[in-house]
């Protein structure tokens, strides 16, 4: 973004009580965890104010003084708290060294209007931080499990090992067990067995149902639409036991072919939702000019129709797999032994004996979910640039 | 390829039309003649059944693998069959008996309790309505099991007599010459088990009107004997309820002068020794196996739940229970739906609540930032929607445990105490506070999508005339993402109330929903009625919402991604 506001140095008076102020937040952990909370705080905001002061006013060489900061902070952690206390080191010195110039040269100004008065400017910052914060929130419980993983013990959080980064800390054993362990590899094969089917199945009906639905004259389209999305409203333990109660009056109940049938029940509202928001795009006199030209509806439909939507498809049946293969509630109840899922697995391991191997395979997943998540905001890009809209 | 030709014809075809057209004044004509209007309604018509066809598949599709088994949940919900399916004659008895009278049916009843647990034992099918009856009162479980176990020996005093009286008595042969009709005996008499099925059993003519009580019991013996147990019945020797039958066609009011089929003299020689016979009297023989069966509430639970279909476990969901005087509350100490439904329904706002909350700022900063930088952004809260949801849960039990890294990190910091680490999970803390983070998504992308239509320059404008930052946000900005809120908040609400698997993992006995009862009473208790009327109330519920987010936002409207 372009600078909005011509920026100047501030007075030492503005910019060195706010670092202090940090330095004083930063303080109380520090206070706490060395058993004085006062020390800390008072001990952070004189060194941090004095270290701005310093950095500006005596040093004044910018890329210097922030490394020598850096250095010099991340020794004090190092002193303090071993390997952990040089990690926080070097981020707290980076930060503060960031901070001053970043207070002392006027840049905080830059990219916000100039008519915003100084509380609106704080207002400006702190509402930033508070975003901040829950995308922290939101994100954390997805990236701790990642190096909870290759913990060396059987414990559900960091070791003194893990933390001191001494390589007898990590290990791959979650992982071995995971491909080595009978149980996890046939949930996986399982898994793997139900999911592409359920898919298929709900893409191809689902695709059809949509094409059907966004003909001009449907005859009670809001009904069929309403119950082609109950399975997603409709809360799982619902359709669970409705599904066990009536699957085993019809066999289906304990049998691979039941799982498969729910699990397409399930994953049909995702395709219908993302194939009907692709055919608003859809221009629908490029089939009557298919026709026109000698087309059968066939031809028409894959080679006009199906090109132009299956961006659509394609995501619909990435939701709909994703669904299939996360879903646990309905399979713990129509599915039996033969059946276990990876979900359900995981599932009996967090309830019952608890086993690290939980975060080894957490961690598969999420990789795979970031796989997915790509294809799926590519591919809706290039629908988004096939409509003639400009990517968002 | 096909379309060409017609097209050609229809394109002559149009200026033929024009011409007729021309000649007369009659209704507009399309090309094949037939007046417009009916020509353009027959082409909607095709169209609408086109779009009808490639719908049906998938319409049919869901009605049977998904609103077939909500459907069938229903009915579980208040279908009862199992009384009167098990105790068939008792239940037609007891509809006499009067269930505010003070005193236990009489013996009449007794005794067609008897026989119908007599056949109930056989089946082993007396246990199953023990502990169907136990839902209701408790302690009728053991009482069936050990009535079933007695059940069997309480009329063997006919046996004996009739036995003692004639030899004719002892074996199944002898009982079906004269019970069976010819052409079965015919049939039966070829029969070896190689065959496969026996030829089912047929009464012979006249009979039943003879003996209606033991034709009826003997019936039902001969098809358990040949479908159930799949023994030979014209081998088998009768059961005792048989004799008791008999013993009562014999002494009771019969036609038996009239009959003259085989058996006829054994038969009127027995029923002269019959009147002299030693008899048991069933009231007291079912008071020997259990006081219980004197007392009023067993035969008040009995008749309260014989009829087909009972409300009766939709008044247990609510924390009622059906009594002879209608509904009425359970004892205080016994209601633990209510709290439970409650409990969903405050911890669900609760959640929405704190959704609302965290969303909004983060769906407006996405909104409001540069393109770049908001899809950035946008990857922080799609790869939470997209992970899997046992790993999110899992995250999150490692997170909060005593020993997680939460309480890690709060003691290493030294703002709690090793001794009093924060109990966060298996709480409702734990429930909030996991499913918060699960269902965020849910209301940021649909909060999302309504800001981004909201015009930056509304907000400007209230601030150039002179609107504070508070009142340009209060007054313009935040009434027209009210519909974000709202669909959001729907939802998350909707998602939240028929949560399962996260209240189960963190959620411990404080935190979890009445989804958990269900399944609790689906795969543990075996109470499915009870189960599928909690569900139905949920659904319910769901439904209202659902039909609620429909009118709000439109379900064509829900965005993913």
């Amino acid at each position: 973004m372009v600078a909005l506001t011509p920026i100047s140095r501030t007075e030492p008076a503005f910019y060195v009580p706010v670092v202090a102020a940090f330095g004083a937040f930063f303080g109380i952990f520090i206070g706490t965890g060395q058993g004085n909370l006062i020390l800390g705080v008072l001990g952070g905001a004189a060194l941090m104010g004095l270290a701005a002061f310093v950095l500006t006013k005596l040093i004044k060489v910018e890329k210097a003084g922030r490394w020598a900061l850096t250095v010099l902070v991340a020794l004090g952690g190092l002193a303090l708290a071993g390997i952990p206390g040089l990690v926080i080191g070097v981020f707290f010195g980076w930060f503060f060294g960031f901070l001053s110039f970043w207070l002392y040269e006027g840049r905080y100004r830059a990219k916000i209007p100039p008519y915003l008065t100084p509380g609106q400017v704080f207002w400006h910052f702190a509402f930033r931080t508070i975003c901040g914060s829950i995308f922290v929130f939101l994100i954390t419980p997805i990236l701790v499990v990642m190096p909870l993983s290759f913990n060396a013990e059987n414990f559900f959080t960091f070791t003194p090992e893990m933390l001191r980064f001494d390589p007898a800390g990590y290990s791959l054993k979650h992982y071995r067990d995971f491909f080595t362990n009978d149980a996890w590899q046939s949930a996986m094969m399982n898994s793997l067995k139900i999911a592409p089917v359920a898919t298929l199945l709900s893409v191809s009906f689902g695709t059809l149902a949509a094409i059907g639905l966004s003909q001009p004259h449907v005859p009670f389209r809001r009904l069929i639409m309403a119950i082609l999305i109950s399975p997603m409203i409709v809360p799982l333990i619902i359709s669970a036991a409705g599904m066990y109660f009536f699957y085993s009056r019809i066999g289906l109940q304990g049998t691979y072919i039941g799982v498969v049938l729910a699990h397409a029940a399930l994953g049909i509202p995702f395709v219908i939702i993302t194939v009907t928001a692709t055919l608003v795009g859809f221009d629908s006199s490029l089939t009557r000019a298919a026709a026109n030209m000698g087309a059968n509806p066939v031809t028409t439909f894959f080679r006009v129709q199906m090109p132009l939507i299956l961006p659509g498809v394609i995501s619909g049946g990435l939701f709909a797999f994703i669904t299939s293969f996360d879903e646990v509630v309905v399979v713990l109840f129509v599915g039996s032994a033969g059946q276990k899922t990876l979900p359900w697995q995981m599932f009996i391991g967090l309830r019952e004996q608890i086993s690290p191997t939980i975060l080894a395979v957490a961690t598969i997943l999420v990789g795979i979910s970031i796989c997915l998540l790509t294809v799926v905001e590519l591919l809706r890009r290039r629908s988004e640039r096939m409509r003639g809209m400009s990517p968002s | 390829m096909s379309e060409a030709p017609t097209a050609q014809t229809a394109s002559s075809h149009a200026a033929e039309a024009r011409i007729a057209d021309a000649a007369h004044t009659g209704p507009m004509l399309a090309a094949d003649g037939t007046p417009l209007k009916k020509s353009l309604n027959r082409a909607l018509r095709v169209q609408k059944m086109r779009a009808l066809a490639l719908v049906a598949p998938l319409l049919i599709f869901v009605l049977v693998t998904f609103i077939a088994p909500i459907a069938d949940m229903l009915f579980r919900s208040v279908e009862n069959d199992i009384v009167s399916e098990t105790l068939p004659r008792t239940t037609t008895m007891l509809a006499e008996w009067d269930a505010k009278s003070t005193d236990i049916p009489p013996e009449p009843v007794f005794e067609a309790l008897y026989k119908d647990m007599f056949f109930a034992a056989e089946a082993k099918l007396h246990t199953r309505l023990g502990s169907r009856l136990n839902y209701e009162l408790t302690g009728t479980s053991s009482l069936f099991r050990k009535s079933g176990r007695k059940v069997e020996d309480m009329g063997e005093v006919y046996q004996d007599q009739f036995e003692v009286q004639n030899d004719f008595w002892k074996t199944g042969e002898n009982w079906n010459s004269f019970m069976a009709s010819d052409a079965w005996l015919a049939a039966m008499a070829d029969w070896k088990p190689a065959d496969g099925r026996q030829p089912a059993f047929e009464l012979r003519d006249g009979i039943a009107s003879t003996l209606p009580a033991t034709s009826a019991a003997y019936v039902q013996y001969a098809d358990f004997i040949q479908n159930v147990d799949e023994k030979n019945l014209y081998k088998t020797d009768p059961w005792a309820v048989i004799y008791s039958s008999l013993h009562e066609d014999l002494t009771g009011e019969n036609d038996l002068a009239a009959y003259s089929g085989p058996a006829s003299a054994e038969l009127s020689a027995a029923a002269t020794a019959a009147a002299t016979f030693e008899t048991v009297n069933f009231t007291e023989a079912f008071a020997g196996i259990d006081k219980d069966w004197t007392t009023l509430e067993v035969w008040q639970t009995i008749k309260v739940y014989s009829p087909k279909f009972t409300s009766g476990y939709f008044l247990n969901a609510v924390d009622m229970q059906k009594s002879v005087d209608g509904a009425e509350m359970r004892p205080e100490n016994q209601q633990i739906y209510g709290i439970l439904f409650w409990r969903t329904m405050v911890m669900s706002m609760a959640i929405t609540l704190s959704c609302i909350l965290l969303g909004y700022p983060v769906a407006w900063i996405l909104a409001n930032l540069p393109t770049r930088q908001a899809n950035l952004l946008m990857i922080l809260v799609l790869l939470p929607f997209w992970t899997s949801l046992l790993v999110r849960t899992s995250a999150w039990k490692v997170m909060l445990q005593q020993q997680g890294v939460i309480n890690d990190t709060l003691v290493w910091l030294g703002i709690v105490g090793t001794d009093d680490r924060l109990a966060l999970i298996n709480n409702q803390t734990g429930t909030i506070i996991a499913m918060t983070h699960i269902l965020l998504p849910f209301m940021i992308l649909p909060m999302y999508s309504v800001m981004q239509t909201i015009q930056p320059t509304y907000l400007r404008a209230a601030k150039s005339l002179g609107a504070t930052n508070w009142t340009a946000f209060w007054r313009v900005y935040f009434p027209q993402s009210i519909p974000g809120i709202g669909a959001g908040s729907i939802l998350v609400f909707i998602l939240a109330i028929g949560y399962y698997i996260t209240p189960a993992i963190v959620g411990g006995t404080s935190g979890t929903f009445i989804s958990n009862r269900i399944a609790y009473h689906i795969s543990q208790s075996l109470n499915w009625g009870l189960g599928a009327a909690l569900g139905a109330i949920l659904l319910a519920a769901v439904l209202l919402l659902y039909y609620a987010y429909d009118k709000i936002v439109g379900i064509d409207n829900v965005k993913l991604g």
